[in-house]
């Protein structure tokens, strides 16, 4: 048997399979959640997985869950993140989850969701605020994170992406080094996961996932500025995905 | 539908405009109501005003005004209908539910105005609800300072009446609240030329009382473990219980309650069992505002109570009727009224009271807690709502959302969340 969660984020596409095979891999979503599928269901079957097959369960998740019609079932990426999480931590956590379009704080006992929150529809304090910046500064996102841990952090105090831009722009305008504009725009996401972190008591392990979970210059900003260790995971990309795959198994 | 153009036209209304309006909601209806398996035939009758709600009921109204009539227009659950109808006059909600009128309001309000206002606000100056156009006068409350100054706006061209509700609920605020009933009455008779006597006021009252009975009676049935009705439908009813004749609505909601009661007896249920049971608290859910109970309903949950204006705190409580002389129903009007639990209060310790005792009798899996955007009131209060719901072990969801469909799916994802954390 083999266990397949795939991961429709805004951003990226995230599959990973357990079971008699044993494999991950990430695409580009794209623009069509539709077309992302038909890849991930190609890829596999080069890989020997046929989904269609009755040796295969999919579970999908993500925003563009819907999209993954050779589906078993379909599980909001909350439900996915806190069993993927319980792997990744594990035990009982709470995952601060930086994704493409949205960041959500997941207490996870027992491998289950007790409390989630989720920051309303708005780009500011997610990975898609780091993306327009990076372009902004005409550079990569790593190559974002590699220029800030060398700046000082200038404040970007608007609360609001396409303001947030304008003080970009005129930073740059004044000459501003891009190390401390870097620095400064990594702080806002910083500022705002916290602001919505403080809402809920964070468990003894808080774990970082999403795009950004391998950061360590973002962990130890966000630990600094909870008061409270956040670990970085090198496989918080997968979380969903890998959370997806355990629940294909036990949710029979 | 009727074609209601000439009767839209002799209003003053933005006719092209309206049509926009005419031509979006049946199919919004359609995807969300009739899309429903095995709703009761009982709700045959609120499809009716729904398909017709700007032709039937402002004819109705307009007859009224023929026969030398007034009609007043009302926002909100505090404003006593009693007196209006005790004058042989009748109140009516407004609209307020739709985006659509939204666009309209923010020429005038500020954007961080509640949708609710902003919609309001819309709709009149836009010229685009037969309600607003129809009601010789306006009865305003003071329960926000967005309402406040809108009343402000709306007076330009209709009069408007504005009730001073009190803030806390002590006895001195009981007895201010009682004046001000005792001041509107004066105001109605005023206006309308009739005089409100003892007789009058008791018929009205029981008039009102007999709704509240005939909706708490719906929601009775909505505390069976087995669904004889769905959230959405029971919504439906209490929206249109803003609009309709009050002695009509009262039979067609009993009517529907015998069905109801035969359903249970029968062990009918419109949702398999399990079916995670959801209350919503906070803010209200004017027509058409159906967003929350559809995405609730098709995510494997069922609303099963509404702890809002549009909901309990419409019907929950009567008014004493036997008192015998104007000041004492006067005094049992303000009594009832100063028991609806707004968060415009301070402190609105008995709201929490309520949610705690709804969720016990709805036997409710789960809360959410519902804010349009901008309800400062409602948002902080969410801390003291959330902060005792988990006290109590009952889970809670927080969302604030507006009339527009563009969070749609970022709710879904959360409400779908949060039902499959009942599920754990």
């Amino acid at each position: 048997m083999n266990y397949v969660g795939i991961d429709i984020g805004s951003t990226a596409s995230k599959v990973v399979v357990r079971g008699d095979k044993d494999m991950h891999f990430v695409l580009p979503t794209g623009w069509s959640s539709k077309e992302t599928t038909m890849l991930i269901k190609e890829r596999l079957k080069t890989d020997g997985i046929d989904v269609e097959s009755k040796d295969t369960k999919v579970i999908a998740t993500g925003y563009g869950r819907v999209a993954v019609d050779f589906a078993h079932k379909v599980i909001t990426e909350i439900t996915c993140h806190a069993r993927g999480g319980r792997e990744l931590a594990g035990g009982d956590c709470t995952i601060i989850d930086v994704g493409g379009q949205d960041t959500k704080i997941i207490q996870v006992q027992n491998g289950v969701v007790t409390d989630f929150l989720m920051n309303d529809k708005c780009s500011a304090g997610t990975g898609k605020f780091l993306e327009i910046m990076a372009n902004r500064l005409g550079i990569t996102l790593d190559e974002l994170f590699e220029l800030a841990k060398q700046g000082e952090i200038i404040p970007i105090s608007s609360l609001c992406t396409v303001f947030a831009e304008s003080e970009v722009i005129s930073y740059i305008g004044e000459g501003r080094p891009r190390e401390d504009i870097a620095a400064g725009v990594i702080e806002s996401v910083v500022m705002k996961v916290t602001q919505l972190a403080q809402r809920q008591t964070l468990a003894e392990t808080v774990i970082l996932t999403g795009g950004l979970s391998h950061s360590t210059y973002f962990t130890s900003r966000l630990s600094e500025k909870l008061r409270k260790y956040v670990m970085p995971t090198e496989f918080g990309r997968f979380a969903g995905a890998l959370g997806a795959a355990y629940l294909a198994q036990e949710k029979q | 539908m009727a074609d209601y153009h000439k009767m839209w036209e002799s209003l003053g209304m933005d006719l092209d405009l309206h049509d926009q309006l005419c031509e979006v909601l049946p199919q919004a209806f359609g995807d969300v109501y009739l899309s429903q398996e095995n709703r009761p035939e009982g709700m045959d009758y609120f499809n009716f005003v729904v398909s017709e709600i700007h032709g039937v009921r402002p004819a109705e109204l307009i007859e009224h005004q023929k026969k030398g009539g007034k009609v007043f227009g009302t926002f909100c659950v505090y404003v006593p209908d009693e007196i209006v109808f005790a004058a042989d006059a009748i109140a009516t909600g407004l609209c307020g539910g739709s985006q659509f009128w939204v666009p309209g309001g923010e020429k005038v309000l500020p954007k961080n105005t509640c949708p609710l206002i902003k919609a309001s606000v819309g709709a009149r100056l836009d010229r685009t609800c037969p309600f607003f156009r129809i009601a010789d006068m306006y009865v305003g409350e003071t329960t926000c300072d967005g309402k406040k100054k809108a009343w402000e706006i709306l007076a330009e061209d209709v009069p408007v009446h504005v009730m001073d509700l009190p803030q806390m609920k002590r006895a001195k605020d009981i007895k201010a609240w009682a004046e001000e009933i005792e001041d509107f009455k004066n105001v109605v008779e005023q206006f309308t030329g009739n005089e409100i006597t003892v007789e009058k006021l008791a018929a009205s009252i029981r008039l009102i009382n007999d709704k509240r009975k005939a909706l708490a009676r719906l929601y009775d049935l909505r505390k069976n473990e087995k669904l004889p009705i769905s959230g959405k439908d029971a919504l439906l009813v209490s929206q249109i219980a803003f609009y309709d004749d009050p002695v009509r609505f009262t039979n067609m909601t009993n009517e529907l309650c015998d069905e109801l009661d035969k359903r249970v007896k029968d062990g009918v249920s419109v949702f398999p069992e399990g079916t995670k049971r959801i209350m919503l608290t906070g803010t209200p859910l004017s027509i058409p505002n159906w967003k929350l109970h559809n995405l609730v309903e098709t995510s494997g949950g069922v609303v099963v109570c509404e702890e809002m204006c549009t909901g309990t705190r419409y019907f929950e409580n009567l008014v004493d009727e036997t008192k015998n002389t104007m000041e004492e129903q006067i005094m049992a009007l303000s009594e009832r009224y100063m028991h609806i639990n707004c968060a415009c209060f301070t402190p609105n310790t008995g709201r929490i009271d309520d949610i705690l005792r709804l969720a016990k009798e709805y036997q409710v899996d789960g809360i959410i807690d519902v804010n349009l955007k901008f309800c400062g009131l409602y948002d902080t209060e969410g801390y003291h709502v959330e902060k005792a719901m988990k006290e109590a072990g009952i889970p809670v969801l927080g969302i604030e959302t507006d009339y527009t469909d563009s969070d749609a799916q970022q709710l879904r994802t959360r409400i779908s969340a949060f039902i499959e954390m009942l599920n754990n």
